[in-house]
């Protein structure tokens, strides 16, 4: 038997994106005409077999282009890149999800592929049942998920609650207990998107172990995407950075990290500039502009406050919107998740805002943030998030200096009030 | 085991796969079943009490206020129940099954498995609520203390011939349900009228000799008469003969269409879903 595991060669994927067509203004009688045009458009489309959205422009999209790699038995490969590079593209070919649209794969082994954890988890049904039933959707046969049962339970920790239907379980519980059955499948090619970004970190720990064991001492083949680079580099032997669908470099996983973090910090704004439709977002809002700015002074440092400047389309209106930042350290550290309305009273309009929000000074201590951006309606739906769409850095001092970095993620002022009395022997 | 991935590649193993996945039919069917009368007081009791109904309410409007007889020695409630569970079992299983890739697209976006499980699962939950419907036939029998003929035996055959039926069409409808949502308004409206164009509430010896042929392109027709025939008795005559013929020949075309079809659109599922 060959040692190649996996072999892709010139592999691309493209997908048709709609765009809805923006109108100056609409009158009825357009609207009627246009949607009459529509349905007799839509029914010659839907007679002629071709895909339709209705009232939308189609625009081809390619999400992976000529990905060419071989893996080896026993490898685990990380897969890094930003946001929209075609990591989850990448996987969902390769576990036969989607088809490629161009170029071939070869694959010498059984894959399961772990998207996301727990899917198929059903509410209603116990964890006993889940266990089977998110096993089987998994690929495992019935006496594989009964040789492993306790085991799972073991893993997972729940044994207490395991005749009570998952919907009364924490959001914990119930990831532990889908992940449990996740890390005992026993495939020769294991695909996992980036699920560990869930449950507690002890947890998280357990399963970063347990995958390691999964490819050190049983030879499986392991792909794996993530964001956070300390795992990528503690679980993969070799690393592949995917840049706009195409392979930007490969290698050992600790060079992979490098090129990575090279070419994706700093990027201190957001301009966008060109077609509306182009702009980051969605067919409800698109993101112009975002940036991070000094409150005073020309450099960010830890006196000088910080303004978030976001500028963004919105299509609706009649709703309020409103924004949440996150901001993480460098090791993913989540520091803030905070936000602001926008809107309060059900009156957005369609066009563009701009909002400010602004961080005091002495907040944040020195260092290198990445901010994700989200943007949400009526305090409930998430339109859009951007993640870690811009980075800034943290300077200590105004004259740019930041090797005497305190340790600590904040640097508050601190209030202080003291009084005196002398020291009297009793 | 060497598997290649290629657009437009279709797998040589499919077959070999979807036995590969089987128990994930049994479990899947398992979960609908399981989970569709949860938090209901009386469960289960509703797969009973929905045909119970329609046949009392068709009873007393065909047989007393249209004055339709009965054809063969059975009571009218019989007949028309004879004819209601695989109507039953049609409908739901249109229903059912159209919507269950939707319902179902986590799984179809997360991770791979012939995707005709999930529709043919679906048919499978619905045909245990047809199997549990069955009781109230017995009690019926009891109740008019009516002893059905020999034809009974031929139930079996019948089964799996409204099995087929429902399969193919709802095959076919979870296809182009997944492109067009349309048929999720359309579903309803073919189950409505659908009850009352085919020989649910009255025999299709009360149409018309000359309209015959052209009812019999209903493919329910061939189905509910040939299942009425198991259990009311009476001729296998060339009537009979021919509607089952019909609708023999028209579910077969449909379950061919509908597996290449499906098989065709079923990789671009996860894109469009």
């Amino acid at each position: 038997m060959s040692d190649l595991m996996i072999k892709v060669e010139q592999v691309g994927k493209s997908y048709l994106i709609g765009h809805e067509r923006q109108q100056g203004y609409t009158a009825l009688r357009d609207v009627v005409s246009q949607k009459v045009k529509g349905a007799a458009k839509g029914l010659k489309n839907i007679i002629r077999g071709k895909q339709l959205i209705a009232g939308v422009e189609m625009e081809e999209f390619w999400a992976l282009k000529n990905v060419n790699f071989e893996i080896n038995r026993g490898d685990a490969v990380g897969i890094i890149g930003r946001n929209g590079a075609g990591k989850s593209t990448l996987l969902k070919v390769l576990s036969r999800i989607t088809e490629p649209t161009t170029g071939r794969i070869t694959l010498n082994g059984r894959v399961a592929s772990l998207l996301e954890v727990g899917t198929g988890f059903h509410p209603e049904l116990s964890g006993r049942e889940n266990i089977f039933l998110n096993g089987a959707i998994l690929g495992m046969s019935r006496a594989e998920i009964k040789s492993k049962f306790d085991e799972i339970v073991e893993f997972s920790g729940v044994e207490k609650f395991l005749d009570t239907p998952v919907k009364r379980y924490s959001s914990g519980m119930y990831v532990r207990l889908a992940f449990s059955v996740a890390a005992h499948l026993e495939p020769e090619i294991l695909v996992v998107d980036e699920v560990l970004a869930v449950g507690d970190a002890e947890f998280q720990k357990k399963c970063l172990g347990k995958m390691k064991d999964v490819s050190e001492q049983s030879g499986r083949t392991v792909l794996f995407v993530s964001h956070n680079m300390a795992a990528v580099k503690s679980l993969c032997n070799r690393g592949i950075v995917l840049q706009k669908g195409e392979i930007a470099f490969t290698g050992t996983q600790n060079d992979a990290v490098d090129f990575y973090q090279k070419n994706n910090q700093m990027v201190d704004r957001l301009y966008h500039s060109g077609p509306l439709h182009k702009a980051p977002g969605n067919d409800t809002v698109r993101i112009l502009k975002f940036e991070a700015v000094p409150r005073n002074g020309e450099i960010i440092t830890v006196f000088s406050g910080i303004d978030f400047v976001l500028e963004f389309y919105y299509a609706h209106s009649g709703t309020n919107i409103d924004v949440t930042f996150e901001v993480k350290t460098q090791d993913d550290t989540m520091v803030f998740h905070s936000g602001a309305n926008i809107t309060q009273n059900n009156d957005a309009q369609q066009g563009v805002y701009t909002v400010v929000c602004s961080l005091p000074q002495q907040l944040l201590n020195t260092g290198v943030y990445s901010i994700s951006v989200i943007l949400g309606e009526n305090q409930r739906y998430v339109l859009y998030k951007l993640n870690d769409c811009i980075s800034f850095e943290v300077m200590l001092e105004t004259s740019g200096s930041n090797h005497s970095k305190l340790p600590g993620i904040i640097f508050p002022k601190l209030q202080s009030v003291s009084s005196f009395k002398p020291f009297v022997e009793i | 085991m060497q598997l290649i991935i290629e657009p437009g590649r279709t797998e040589k193993n499919y077959w070999k796969d979807l036995w590969r996945y089987r128990e994930l039919f049994y479990i899947l069917a398992w979960r609908d079943v399981k989970v569709r009368y949860k938090q209901t007081v009386i469960g289960v009791l509703w797969s009973i009490i929905r045909p119970l109904l329609t046949m009392i309410v068709f009873t007393f409007i065909f047989s007393k206020i249209a004055n339709l007889k009965a054809v063969g020695a059975a009571p009218y409630a019989i007949m028309v129940y004879a004819a209601m569970l695989p109507w039953q079992f049609f409908s739901t299983a249109l229903s059912e099954s159209s919507g269950s890739l939707v319902a179902n697209s986590n799984l179809i976006s997360k991770v791979y498995f012939p995707r005709m499980i999930v529709p043919a699962s679906a048919v499978i939950s619905s045909f245990i609520d047809f199997l549990i419907s069955f009781v109230i036939m017995f009690v019926l029998m009891v109740y008019y203390r009516y002893v059905p003929p020999i034809q009974i035996l031929a139930l079996p055959v019948m089964l799996v011939f409204v099995f087929l039926v429902s399969f193919s069409f709802g095959l076919y409808l979870t296809a182009v349900n997944v492109k067009y949502r349309d048929f999720r308004y359309i579903i309803p409206f073919i189950v409505q009228f659908g009850l009352y164009i085919s020989p649910v509430g009255f025999s299709s010896t009360a149409i018309p000799e000359k309209w015959r042929l052209l009812y019999d392109l209903n493919p329910m027709v061939g189905v509910i008469e040939g299942f009425r025939w198991c259990i009311v008795g009476g001729d296998f005559n060339n009537e009979l003969m021919l509607s089952m013929a019909i609708s023999l020949v028209f579910t077969i075309i449909v379950l061919f269409l509908a597996i290449r079809y499906f098989r065709k659109v079923e990789k671009t599922f996860a894109d469009i879903i």
